[in-house]
């Protein structure tokens, strides 16, 4: 879905919400409340700056309307694969975003991420990864590679990580994997305003995604192993 | 050569329990989920692919300098280091049981290509854990430190991890960046990143330039004592423990964006050292641990200019 299509469908015409390069960022009002909406769109590459941009807005958000709720609006094919964002330590950066997400958690905001286009690897980690919860659009995409280069980068036959990704989810991308794995709370179909009315209702739980998995059958031996790491 | 070696022992070049043995306080350490235990990856089992017994990671308790210290130290010779769901787990379940038993510090001997691509879809989310877990231990005042100097270097979502951590200490020959050379060449060309040109590939994701571009905080040389000295120092600062606030964040965002304006549209480290205001960039990497610390206090000042 097109940012503009989702921003409209999540608010009407009750938002100032921009986009500037493959930065979004403004605010909406949503049944009384004022959020803060910070994202990326057209499957941005997210390099020093766009990571530095996102954070711009989170630690605004803090700064100027503490306890208000914001919302990641998530599309990015990853992080930037350049040498210049290497060198100026996208990896910091990225942190950097993440920790303003953390922060803010911790200062009150209710965080929620939604996937509403695509979300890879490095991109996703230090976004809606770090929200209460990440949601999806169920026509989303998420994943860290396709099993084609998965195939090709593990020397495994492409032929036997299809079948095995029918039963576990663990070598499948996708989004309802995601869901299967913890790492995705809902996916949002039908009238997204009552689903992100839902999640910013939800109570801020702190990380419960290996539970989760672990419920959900997709993700089943995290939450085993911490347990047992605690009671070693 | 080797005389003048002859008392150092690689730290690069040790194993995730030598570096245990060595780096903490010798016969200290206190395995959780050890080799014995086998708790390995059932995912990798399911794909046909050897496994370990420790799927590629030592966690438990020791002692630094007679102070009680949970640790964990990946395994660069398993799977390069990499992140899966057990592994993943088990670094986890050791930050959420500091939360409970309240070591001193953590200690992270870091040495990892990311997130393990045989089970990667968990993998991510595990990185994401265990960033959290990081970030609980330290709003909870206990601090958390990452060493990094294996051979496989602290890469994609480790990388990240590191920097939620309060402290990292490198030597000159680690490595800390995102996405390895290998895979920018692949994705843009050999135009974009060499990776075969070793003195490039240092230069740009090395311990000396991330020393003093500010994203590590102790550089010391290749040597497991140098290591433990370092990391004894970093816990016992008076103010070892960081936890995040908007101040210190807002102060991190704007070391960032000082150095992205400092640095223009140029990929080169070279140029940005002289524009940090380094004398002879060009010596960088062909001088010494201990010379290159004493050229950081320029450049942090250039950085706050």
């Amino acid at each position: 879905m097109n940012w503009q299509t989702l921003v409209t469908a999540l608010f009407a015409q009750s938002h100032r919400i921009e986009r500037s390069g493959d930065l979004l960022a403004g605010e909406a009002e949503f049944e009384g409340d004022r959020v803060a909406v910070v994202g990326t769109t057209d499957h941005a590459p997210i390099g020093v700056a766009l990571a530095l941009a996102q954070a711009r807005v989170v630690l605004d958000t803090m700064a100027q309307h503490p306890g208000r709720a914001i919302l990641l609006l998530i599309d990015t094919q990853g992080q930037q694969l350049r040498r210049q964002d290497e060198m100026l330590g996208i990896n910091r950066a990225m942190a950097h975003l993440g920790c303003c997400i953390d922060l803010a958690r911790r200062r009150g905001h209710r965080v929620v991420g939604l996937v509403y286009d695509q979300a890879l690897s490095g991109g996703f980690i230090t976004s809606g990864l770090m929200a209460d919860a990440c949601h999806a659009l169920s026509e989303a995409e998420i994943r860290v590679m396709r099993i084609p280069a998965m195939a090709r980068i593990t020397k495994l036959p492409e032929e036997m990580l299809t079948e095995l990704s029918r039963s576990n989810p663990v070598f499948a991308p996708g989004v309802a994997n995601y869901v299967a794995m913890g790492g995705v709370r809902s996916l949002w179909e039908g009238d997204l305003r009552a689903c992100l009315a839902a999640a910013l209702a939800a109570p801020a739980t702190g990380d419960q995604r290996a539970r989760e998995g672990a419920e959900r059958g997709g993700r089943r031996h995290a939450q085993a192993v911490i347990d047992q790491v605690l009671a070693a | 050569m080797r005389n003048m070696l002859k008392n150092r022992v690689s730290y690069a070049e040790c194993t995730a329990r030598e570096r245990i043995a060595l780096v903490l306080d010798a016969d200290s350490f206190v395995e959780w989920l050890p080799p014995s235990a086998r708790v390995t990856s059932p995912h990798l089992a399911q794909l046909g692919v050897p496994t370990s017994f420790d799927d590629g990671v030592a966690i438990g308790r020791a002692h630094l300098d007679g102070h009680a210290v949970f640790v964990a130290a990946q395994e660069g010779a398993f799977m390069g280091g990499g992140v899966g769901e057990v592994h993943g787990a088990k670094l986890v379940g050791l930050l959420q049981r500091a939360l409970r038993d309240r070591p001193q510090a953590v200690l992270l001997l870091a040495e990892s290509g990311g997130v393990r691509l045989h089970e990667a879809n968990a993998g991510l989310i595990a990185v994401s854990e265990v960033m959290r877990a990081v970030l609980d231990v330290r709003a909870a005042g206990i601090p958390v430190v990452t060493l990094i100097g294996g051979a496989n270097g602290c890469f994609g979502g480790m990388g990240i991890v590191a920097r939620c951590t309060d402290h990292i200490v490198m030597s000159d020959t680690g490595r800390l960046a995102m996405s390895g050379p290998e895979v920018i060449e692949a994705s843009h060309g050999v135009e974009e990143f060499d990776a075969r040109d070793r003195a490039l590939v240092w230069r740009t994701t090395g311990g000396k330039h991330r020393y003093l571009t500010g994203d590590c905080d102790a550089l010391v040389e290749d040597d497991v004592q140098a290591f433990r000295a370092a990391a004894i120092e970093a816990v016992g600062r008076p103010a070892a423990s960081r936890p995040l606030t908007l101040q210190g964040l807002e102060q991190e965002h704007a070391a960032l964006a000082a150095r992205l304006q400092a640095a223009g549209t140029d990929p080169e480290a070279l140029s940005l050292w002289a524009r940090l205001g380094i004398l002879e960039p060009a010596r960088i990497p062909e001088i010494g641990a201990a010379a290159v610390r004493l050229l950081r206090p320029s450049v942090s000042a250039a950085l706050a200019a």
